[in-house]
């Protein structure tokens, strides 16, 4: 029987793997918060509420790390014994530092909108590249050690991204 | 001859088997009632027929009160005294109020706390202004149905933080209305309208009422309503619109003054009315005699605009925003619902239909569809509408934090979460020794404590005395389905904790609201201990059926020993139900059953999901 204690693709009823279809999490999502989330219970006693709370967090807090590409597969390298450790553990390749440190200075760099965008959807294409080859490190290769370190770098790249949106916030 | 009544298939013939339930827009200029009637949502008229009841409250010399319309009439000569536009106060300390000189009340500051107003009647606090005018919609819809409210679903602005969703929570339990939610408004209005037009994809509700602008992008499917994200300036509304053209107007006869507090009032009912004029005029004369003089002036559409475009503005900029937040682009949005009477104005429908690239959709009357979504909302949550699908999955609008070393913000929740959510993050001690732990909850986007709003502060004490940095303090914030937050402190090695509601330094603590419904004419003719008895037997009563109705759903589940636990819980709470005196008793009898059931509870949940899953299972085969 399924508890609040199942790890997140139970819950979810899905692989336990990097690829996942994110219409089918969205799916999946709905059905269960159909059945869990508290206002379903509003009319009930106070236990029932409780409850259904407890559930309709669990369940929100699984779906956040599920459709989140970074956050599922830093769940899965800790799933196989790796944890990502990222405030403990900052060694990067020196060429991934490099290639950081081009893009804080184009970032610095630019002052226009386009500009900005055209560096974006440059980041968004690293992204992307490290999201196959996550897919490829944990659902085929089954290195788990080899896929923390592309944690790392994913995690570097989002904070960029974040960067480089809030510039484009103030720009436009 | 009159016509026999025949009620609809799946809805309860008895009437004392439904459950009266009512949706309240509680706004700030006006607010509404409504409440679903043999399968309709409607808004309920008073006993001249009007719907509208105007967000005014008047105190009077003695006791007397004035509520609407009749309070509304007295503005002009007795401003100090009649209270418009209180939803802009509510969980706001005095230095949250922009334009403070040109409003005609006599404030008082708290410290920490909300600012209140001085009337003939004392210092009111804008939780029981409100308190007033939601208690007269009660009062409407008990006379509409002569019968008592089961509860009440209230709709707040969804950028409202948790201040003022706590202050709006506290009003309706003063007016003594059940909340079974607070909802926010943009979701409210998606609901009545997405129903009504059997909608599915992505929309955009653009709310700009009296004091509040919200803008939320919502993805319709199948009767869920799932926010993507919500934002929007809780300062800014039809109120601001009327003050920037106020402005413009006396900046036409530079020599004339506004001082006292009648030309206040005078001066922004001229200006309002002015603005409604400009809806379908070019061109409207102004007049208004002043302490200093009259003031006489024609105003066009286009000076208007020009005096208002900063504000049009602003609404445009967070549009952009939540936008990004929504991982949206414009073209994804399939339509924008309008909302709020502020939208009536050309230069807002003309900025949205301009960045959206499509005419906005006006087809709801924008000041009553956010109540007629609550109703319908208000119906299903009170158990009327089993079979309901309608579900809703919406968002916190501003991200939760705590500060840190340096002044610093540190997010625990970010913006945009779904709730419920619960979410968790490890600190640890600055210095060797330090026993206890100073917890300040904000929240708000900028990276400066200083810059956000404080929540609450509290502190974890008794932790065992070690090296700086070698404690495990893990603080939790938890949101709840009415978007108000908790938090939790464990110190992880020793297991020392503290908790908190969020609600001390804006909202009133318990033993305020008891004084104010001691005091409050909510209570002041009826009996306090009468009333506590009521409540205590609806609870009872409550508790008894949702369990007599688990069991009968998933008996099953229970082992014989369980089931006979239960059964004996419940024989004692209803052997006392009518005949018990002692409200205290009752609860306790009530408490009982519901900590007997809680494992019960936990198992049918269990069941049910997994049952989902199943289900989900054999669809996609």
């Amino acid at each position: 029987m399924i508890s609040l204690q199942a790890n997140d693709f139970e819950l979810f009823d899905v692989p336990v793997q990097f690829a996942q279809d994110r219409a089918q999490l969205d799916a999946r999502w709905k059905t269960l918060q159909r059945e869990a989330h508290p206002d379903r219970f509003a009319a009930e006693g106070t236990a029932a509420q409780r409850v259904a709370m407890q559930w309709s967090v669990r369940i929100n807090e699984a779906y956040q790390r599920l459709k989140d590409p970074l956050k599922r597969a830093a769940y899965l390298c800790e799933m196989q014994g790796c944890p990502v450790q990222s405030e403990s553990n900052t060694a990067m390749p020196a060429a991934f530092l490099m290639q950081q440190m081009e893009w804080r200075e184009t970032l610095d760099d630019t002052t226009h909108a386009e500009g900005l965008e055209a560096l974006a959807a440059e980041v968004a294409a690293a992204q992307r590249h490290l999201h196959q080859d996550l897919a490829r490190l944990l659902d085929q290769a089954q290195d788990p050690v080899q896929a923390v370190g592309q944690v790392r770098a994913l995690m570097f790249i989002e904070r960029f991204m974040q960067d480089v949106n809030a510039k484009l916030d103030r720009l436009t | 001859m009159a016509l026999l009544q025949i009620s609809e298939p799946g809805q309860s013939p008895d009437p004392h088997q439904r459950r009266i339930a009512v949706g309240i827009d509680l706004g700030t200029t006006h607010s509404l009632v409504a409440s679903v009637r043999n399968g309709v949502s409607e808004c309920l008229p008073d006993d001249e027929g009007r719907v509208i009841l105007p967000s005014v409250v008047r105190f009077m010399p003695g006791q007397g009160r004035q509520i609407g319309f009749e309070a509304l009439k007295a503005a002009a000569t007795d401003p100090v005294n009649t209270i418009a536009s209180v939803k802009r106060f509510m969980g706001r300390g005095l230095k949250d109020i922009a334009n403070i000189s040109k409003l005609p009340y006599q404030f008082i500051d708290s410290d920490a706390g909300m600012l209140s107003l001085q009337t003939v009647q004392g210092a009111k606090s804008p939780v029981e202004v409100s308190a007033e005018i939601l208690a007269t919609l009660r009062y409407r819809a008990e006379d509409t149905f002569n019968d008592d409210i089961y509860g009440a679903v209230i709709t707040v602005p969804a950028y409202f933080d948790d201040a003022q969703r706590q202050a709006t929570k506290d009003a309706a339990q003063l007016a003594g209305l059940n909340v079974l939610r607070l909802i926010n408004e943009p979701t409210a209005a998606a609901i009545a309208y997405g129903l009504d037009n059997a909608s599915e994809g992505v929309y955009a509700v653009f709310d700009l009422g009296g004091g509040t602008f919200d803008i939320s992008i919502l993805r319709l499917t199948q009767g869920v309503f799932e926010v993507l994200a919500t934002g929007g300036d809780s300062a800014l509304g039809g109120d601001d619109y009327d003050q920037a053209l106020a402005d413009a107007a006396m900046a036409q006869q530079p020599t004339l003054q506004a001082v006292t507090a009648q030309d206040k009032t005078q001066l922004k009912a001229a200006a309002r009315a002015a603005k409604e004029g400009l809806t379908q005029a070019d061109a409207v004369s102004l007049s208004v005699s002043l302490s200093t003089g009259s003031l006489a002036c024609q105003l066009s559409r286009a000076q208007f605009e020009q005096a208002t475009q900063h504000l049009t503005q602003r609404c445009m900029t967070a549009v952009r925003k939540v936008l990004r937040d929504a991982q949206m682009a414009k073209e994804d949005v399939q339509g924008v619902v309008m909302v709020g009477g502020s939208t009536r104005m050309p230069q807002i429908q003309q900025a949205v239909a301009h960045f959206f690239g499509q005419a906005p959709l006006n087809n709801l009357n924008p000041d009553e569809v956010v109540a007629l979504g609550a109703a319908i909302q208000a119906n299903q949550l009170a158990g009327n509408n089993a079979a309901g699908e309608l579900l809703l999955l919406d968002v916190i609008p501003l991200s939760l934090g705590i500060e840190t070393m340096g002044g610093l913000v540190e997010r625990i929740i970010p913006r945009n979460q779904t709730i419920p959510t619960a979410m968790a993050q490890d600190f640890t001690t600055y210095q060797d020794g330090q026993t206890a732990l100073a917890l300040h909850v904000v929240q708000g986007e900028r990276d400066l404590v200083q810059d956000c709003r404080s929540l609450a502060r509290f502190e974890l004490r008794g932790i065992p005395p070690m090296a700086a940095g070698a404690a495990r303090i893990r603080v939790t914030f938890t949101v709840d389905a009415d978007g108000l937050l908790s938090v939790d402190a464990k110190e992880q090695l020793s297991g020392v904790q503290a908790r908190i509601d969020v609600k001390p330094s804006y909202g009133l603590s318990d033993d305020q609201i008891a004084t104010m419904l001691k005091e409050s004419f909510t209570t002041a003719q009826a009996d306090m201990k009468a009333r506590a008895l009521v409540e205590a037997r609806v609870d009872a009563d409550r508790m008894l059926l949702a369990t007599r109705s688990a069991i009968q759903a998933d008996g099953h589940l229970l082992s014989e020993q369980d089931r006979s636990a239960i059964e004996a819980l419940m024989a004692a709470l209803q052997a006392m139900l009518l005949t018990e005196q002692e409200a205290q008793v009752l609860e306790d009898a009530t408490q009982a059953l519901a900590k007997g059931t809680e494992a019960f509870a936990a198992e049918r949940m269990n069941y049910s999901i997994q049952k989902a899953l199943a289900g989900q299972n054999i669809q996609s085969l």
